[in-house]
């Protein structure tokens, strides 16, 4: 396809000496620790944004920290660009690399280094998966609470770059509120600590502000992060509705009625028939809108709290509620929403949106978000954090024809401006990454944007971390 | 004499602050000026106050979001949000009673100094409620951070490093946070005559159970009779906090009292006292007294924190209680701060930070009032600092080691 995003220029002077650098950080790494031929680097071309892909230089896979300064010290001190990257499920091109860049791949580092039942943390290496840290404590009655859908293969140091959130994130907060300490490298290779088991550390929220810079900042090699006991019990409930518009004002009733869920999950009439279709969750097919709204607690803590949300929703004309009766049903009904991009991919191919609006823009930003989408021959299937407003309507289209790639490009532009100009933001949990570098301008001005580089300066003077991401091209200080 | 701004719009603070830039003079920046004494003491040429820039400027209950001019009145926004059942998650401690201070705390200094309270374990810090500022940088630009929406990553996260950076990066001049609905029912269980490892055992077994518990706190023998009234049952008092629903707090108070039935006296108080006790334990009720005597705020893990006073006791007089499970300890010394003491012992105990809340002037001028960090980390957060405020205009000294 045309590409409209562009990349940094490589640099030339470095893309010589690609055969030198690859012995140098040979000698750094352990035996078969760096790829260097062109199949091995092949499969770290892209990440989940898949329609932009570039070659890497060389790909790292330290097993230590030591490593990974090792080779941060070597290329600052040689200017190479360095890329991070942990499963690669990044949707907005976050670990996209580039043809001058070294990508540092933390797969090699994925041991759970101590598990605290009494202070109630984990501390694991980075490439540990969001959903081993879950498995690794549940026997003990515990969980790590942020549940990004890929949660299978995405790693913790991914979901620290990208301050992840997932489904049950209205209660819990997303991967920010949840993280106490990271060991981290910086650009020149120096090796820092921040936080810990004491909650709160001194100085600047540095860690507040490392989560969530999209490997801009430097590499975190190991997290600290919060486990919180299991509830007693969860029951994930479906509610139809006959338009989009009554679920959405039915959210917005909800949580305006003091009640916050654990998670409200909504999907329209399209993302219902591909889920189900995949899933066999035993969603209704009869309805245009759909919403899962789980519930936690004792027996008598969620019928109290669900009887609440029931009347609420029968205020909005809800003409479907369907209960979970076994924990076999409630976990179909989980698998069938958090396989919802899986799923889509089966029949097309998708650009997936991810703004945020305030909830009373939910109604609104829905029917626009269809209109615009139609606007350009397109169609569109929506699944999407309703409880936060974090919105996710996929665009379907063919990779391979180029102005149907084009046009979804552009109909995603549109949705995510309407967004900005409906009081949200670009992202609410994917990133910036390449994806919406271009519209930031749209959200910040170019002072708001300023002050955000210089902060990003302060740790990475050369531009060297991840270069090509999160801020346009255009307007950035001279090197 | 030392000149005093009090501008009424945001555009006035940054004419002033490029005065400032422009004459090389620095600003001491306050709100309410209630919390002053939080941090090393500043010098400054001037003085600017936010306490003109005030009025909630939106609030949407069923958004549960409020946007405010940093110098609004905290009880401004406590009452609004009481009108409309809600609150702020994280608990602002109010700082007075401990400093002997008077005024009106406002919002943006509640935030510039992250102030937290017994809610924290669960709801976060006051910076996990903060989704948006507006500021004005060290160079009088205004900058605009975060939005008004929970779920947002577009960008560095700026708001947290302004939220805890003590007005010594921008000045705030608007805050946009979350609110969460208030519960309408909460009970306390309270556990008697428990020593304070054995507190810090109970304590984590009750945030294992799955009841969610809120606050988690233990009262030493010495200060529990400074607690509502002195109505605490005799002996040590380890009180945990269940809020919720009516029906749902009184299930899981039940639970909990059966399950701690085995470490001591189980006695519970109800919803009014409850509030009392909280806002106690919250305010350090039993070190307002009106001394100076040194007054430390210790966070650390919360296996730690018993094993940091025992410490100590060997060594000098201390008083102490407990809040955050066990994790937050607030120490108050007899006579001499001994920081170097305390901070070697939080070092020894698996790291954590002692800030000196309270002391007479001699040691506030002798001793860092934030724990002294490593020189990496310090060097990153001064190169952080010259990006905001390049010439140092705002609170200087505020957050730095006195050397």
């Amino acid at each position: 396809m045309a590409e409209t995003i562009g990349f940094l220029q490589p640099r030339p002077a470095v893309i010589a000496r690609r055969r030198e650098i690859a012995a140098d950080l040979a000698d750094l790494l352990p035996p078969g620790c760096l790829i260097s031929d062109e199949r091995g680097l092949k499969p770290f071309e892209t990440d989940a944004f898949i329609a932009y892909r570039r070659m890497p230089l060389l790909v790292a896979l330290p097993e230590t920290t030591k490593q990974v300064a090792a080779v941060l010290k070597y290329c600052s001190r040689y200017g190479i660009p360095v890329v991070p990257r942990g499963a690669g499920t990044s949707l907005s091109g976050g670990a996209i690399p580039q043809e001058d860049a070294v990508v540092i791949g933390l797969s090699k580092m994925s041991r759970i280094l101590d598990i605290d039942f009494f202070n109630r943390t984990a501390t694991v290496q980075a490439g540990v998966t969001n959903l081993n840290i879950s498995e690794a404590v549940t026997a003990d009655g515990f969980f790590y609470a942020p549940d990004p859908s890929s949660q299978l293969a995405c790693t913790i140091g991914g979901n620290i770059g990208m301050n992840s959130g997932g489904a049950h994130c209205l209660k819990y907060g997303v991967t920010t509120n949840n993280l106490l300490g990271v060991k981290m490298v910086l650009f020149d290779g120096t090796i820092i600590d921040l936080g810990g088991k004491a909650l709160d550390a001194a100085g600047y929220d540095l860690l507040g502000l490392i989560c969530g810079s999209e490997g801009q900042l430097g590499i975190v090699t190991e997290a600290t992060v919060r486990l919180i006991a299991k509830p007693e019990g969860a029951r994930p409930v479906l509610f139809g509705f006959a338009s989009s518009e009554a679920a959405g004002a039915c959210v917005a009733d909800v949580i305006g009625s003091g009640i916050i869920p654990v998670a409200m999950e909504f999907m329209d009439k399209p993302a219902i028939e591909i889920c189900e279709a995949f899933a066999h969750a035993g969603y209704p097919l009869d309805v245009e809108a759909l919403l899962i709204v789980e519930v936690e607690g004792s027996e008598a803590e969620m019928d109290a709290m669900l009887a609440s949300i029931i009347d609420v929703a029968r205020r909005h004309g809800v003409t479907t509620i369907k209960e979970s009766q076994s924990a076999l049903e409630a976990a179909l009904i989980w698998k069938g929403r958090k396989s919802a991009f899986g799923a889509t991919g089966r029949i097309a191919d998708y650009i997936c949106m991810d703004g945020t609006v305030p909830l009373s823009q939910l109604s609104h930003v829905l029917r626009r978000t269809g209109e615009i989408v139609a606007s350009y021959g397109l169609r569109v299937a929506n699944v999407f954090h309703a409880g936060d407003g974090n919105m996710h309507p996929l665009i379907l289209y063919n990779i391979n024809d180029p102005e149907d790639a084009a046009r979804a490009e552009s109909a995603g532009n549109d949705i995510l401006r309407l967004c900005v100009d409906a009081g949200g933001c670009l992202t609410g949990e994917h990133g910036v990454g390449i994806e919406k570098r271009d519209l930031m301008l749209h959200q910040f001005t170019q002072t708001d944007l300023d002050q955000q580089m210089a902060a990003r300066a302060a740790f990475d003077p050369q531009w060297i971390l991840n270069p090509s991401k999160v801020f346009p091209l255009e307007g950035r200080p001279a090197a | 004499m030392i000149v005093h701004f009090e501008p009424a719009s945001e555009e006035g603070i940054a004419t002033v602050v490029r005065a400032m830039a422009a004459d090389r003079a620095s600003l001491a920046v306050i709100g309410g000026g209630t919390r002053s004494g939080l941090g090393n003491p500043v010098r400054a040429d001037r003085v600017l106050s936010t306490r003109r820039l005030t009025g909630i400027v939106s609030y949407n209950p069923a958004e549960m979001t409020v946007s405010a001019l940093a110098g609004t009145p905290l009880s401004e926004i406590e009452a609004t949000l009481a009108e409309n059942r809600q609150m702020l998650s994280f608990e602002p401690m109010d700082h007075r009673p401990v400093f002997a201070t008077t005024g009106e705390p406002t919002i943006g200094g509640v935030f510039a100094a992250n102030v937290s309270g017994p809610r924290r374990i669960i709801a976060g810090a006051a910076r996990d409620s903060l989704l948006g500022v507006r500021f004005v940088n060290g160079s009088g630009d205004a900058i605009k951070a975060g939005g008004r929406v929970m779920k947002n990553v577009t960008g560095l996260d700026l708001v947290k490093l302004l939220a805890g950076a003590h007005g010594t990066l921008g000045i705030l001049t608007e805050v946009t946070f979350r609110v969460l609905p208030k519960p309408p029912s909460s009970e306390t269980v309270v556990v008697s005559g428990l020593n304070d490892a054995e507190a810090a055992a109970v304590m984590a077994e009750a945030m294992a159970q799955t009841v969610e518990v809120s606050g988690a706190a233990h009262l030493a023998e010495s200060v529990r009779s400074r607690f509502i009234g002195g109505c605490l049952p005799d002996g040590a008092a380890t009180v945990l906090r269940l809020e919720g629903l009516p029906a749902s707090v009184s299930i899981r108070a039940e639970k909990l009292a059966k399950a701690l039935e085995r470490f001591g006296a189980v006695t519970r108080l109800d919803g009014e006292r409850t509030a009392v006790l909280w806002s106690e334990i919250r305010d350090v009720k039993p070190y307002a007294d009106g001394t100076e005597r040194p007054l430390w705020r210790v966070s650390v893990a919360p296996s730690a924190g018993h094993q940091l006073v025992a410490a100590l006791r060997l060594q000098t007089g201390v008083d102490a209680f407990y809040d955050w499970q066990g994790g937050l300890v607030w120490l108050r010394m007899e006579a001499d701060p001994e920081a170097a003491l305390v901070r070697r012992y939080i070092k020894a105990l698996g790291g954590g930070h002692a800030t000196l809340v309270r002391a007479n002037d001699g040691f506030r001028a002798a001793i860092p009032s934030f724990e002294p960090q490593p020189a990496p980390v310090a060097l990153l957060s001064e190169r952080v600092r010259e990006k905001f405020d390049p010439q140092r205009i705002f609170n200087p000294g505020r957050m730095q080691i006195v050397s």
